[in-house]
């Protein structure tokens, strides 16, 4: 129905007014962006955190008025000096702006904090790993470069990455969360390592009629050291082994 | 001789229902039910062959009348008497029967034949691990009793254990498809075993790996190296990518 009201009585009877429009928080509560946190204007606005990213950006300067809602101004200033852009293409290039902002900021204090509280509320999903027990996950890109490959999701307790379950975060570029953050945010707050490192690590184990499978068999285990951890004291010595570099085994 | 009537019985039936035009087998009507993916075509001699129904009387009431309902052997005129309360109870345990006999029925030769189909179709889904590269999962329950816990995906793959994606799925008995499936699948179809990713990941901060998870990392590529030098000595490929 909202369409339908006249534009001068929009500012005057919104609620929200001022808010409805703004660029940032609509693009993160559209649907599919639940993994995204709110950049603060200010981040945006200092030149400092914007280094490089001109050239990662096409219509840099256009996408930046669009996210910081300073479109209308620049539409007018520039409609002769450059040439038209389509709506669209810049609606793009905002986006890829921001996500790639958005990698940054959620390495700041701040940012990691907005993230955490995501991750408590499990809005990055929980890990499908049965013994992981709804272990929330962290978003990981594998790469910082734009257009290479989509999110993943980093489970602390396997210290594995999965795809997200849904589809609609299945398209995701990686990049805009990159290939730090998982990490940055285990350095930021250690009670999580803490707390993963007491929980239980329960494995699986094929076996037929109560019968584990024999080594031979091509079904035989091969995977338990993915899941295993050094326990015994001679498992402790072997960890300290492996410091630098893998020990020969012999 | 019971059994060779309930046979023939089932024939005239399967006869029959060319000539009316809808004639909704309940096997049918099951296996189409949303969130009964998983679930593989029983055949109706297996149900009614008492040999493969031994100790599985005592977990419904009225059995042979389960039996019957499910086979659609059960007379129109016997479905009509009942309570819409009784009803629903022959329902209710005509699901849990016939998910018990699947249990049994997919590590026959037919069972696994039918289930290799369904493997190879990614019915049961596929493995969300991204070194895993989208292996299809197989269904196995941790107990063979029903009403113990829910189904599980196991990854031929990482050889590691998922929550089925959909509420539908992760609500399944485990107990339908049994401990042993898995297991019994890939020792009768070893082609089916895919070669174990070697592959995996560790946290960077600006392209360097974190000490600590990198150190534990190094000990488990230690362990697997170990497991493949053991291998070796007796002659085995461990079938690593
Ligand atoms: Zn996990
Ligand atoms: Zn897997």
């Amino acid at each position: 129905m909202s369409e339908y009201i006249g534009d001068n009585s929009r500012t005057g009877s919104s609620e929200e007014s001022g808010t409805f429009d703004e660029w940032i928080p609509s693009f993160c509560a559209r649907f599919g962006h639940e993994y995204f946190c709110q950049v603060p204007t200010e981040f945006i606005e200092d030149d400092f955190n914007m280094t490089g990213l001109g050239q990662e950006v096409p219509h840099y300067r256009k996408a930046l008025d669009l996210i910081l809602d300073l479109e209308a101004m620049s539409d007018e200033e520039g409609q002769d000096s450059e040439e038209p852009v389509s709506r669209s293409i810049v609606e793009h290039a905002a986006e890829q702006l921001y996500g790639l902002v958005h990698a940054r900021y959620i390495l700041t204090k701040p940012g990691l904090q907005a993230m955490a509280e995501k991750f408590d509320h499990k809005e990055f999903g929980t890990c499908p790993r049965y013994y992981c027990g709804g272990m929330q996950m962290l978003p990981c890109g594998l790469t910082d470069t734009l257009g290479k490959l989509t999110v993943r999701l980093y489970c602390p307790s396997c210290q594995d990455l999965y795809l997200p379950q849904s589809s609609r975060h299945l398209c995701l570029e990686g990049a805009f969360w990159g290939t730090s953050f998982p990490g940055v945010f285990l350095k930021h707050f250690k009670e999580l390592e803490d707390y993963v490192d007491r929980k239980n690590k329960e494995t699986y184990e094929l076996r037929v009629f109560g019968f584990r499978i024999a080594d031979e068999a091509p079904s035989g285990t091969r995977m338990r050291w993915l899941r295993q951890y050094p326990k015994t004291s001679e498992e402790q010595l072997e960890l300290q082994d492996c410091e630098f570099q893998i020990p020969k085994v012999q | 001789m019971a059994d060779v009537e309930m046979t023939e019985a089932r024939l005239d039936t399967a006869e029959g229902s060319i000539s009316s035009e809808y004639v909704e087998f309940w096997i049918d009507l099951f296996l189409g039910r949303k969130g009964h993916e998983y679930f593989c075509d029983v055949d109706t001699d297996y149900i009614t062959d008492r040999f493969n129904l031994i100790n599985l009387q005592k977990t419904v009431n009225k059995f042979t009348q389960v039996i019957q309902y499910i086979v659609d052997e059960l007379d129109d005129g016997v479905l009509e008497q009942m309570s819409s309360a009784r009803l629903e109870q022959l329902e209710h345990d005509a699901r849990k029967l016939y998910g018990l006999i699947h249990a049994r029925y997919v590590i026959t030769i037919k069972g696994l034949q039918k289930m290799l189909q369904k493997y190879k179709e990614a019915d049961f889904g596929r493995c969300p691990r991204v070194y895993c590269n989208f292996q299809p999962l197989l269904p196995v329950g941790l107990h063979d009793t029903p009403g113990v816990d829910c189904v599980k995906l196991y990854c031929p793959c990482c050889e590691d254990l998922y929550i089925p994606k959909s509420s539908r799925h992760s609500a399944i008995d485990g107990a339908y498809f049994g401990t042993s499936f898995p297991g019994m699948f890939l020792q009768a179809f070893p082609e089916m075993v895919p070669p174990r990713p070697v592959k995996r990941y560790v946290p960077r901060i600006f392209g360097f790996e974190l000490h600590k998870q990198a150190q534990v990392a190094r000990w488990q590529e230690l362990q697997r190296r170990k497991l493949v030098h053991s291998l070796e000595q007796r002659g085995i490929d461990g079938g690593w990518k």
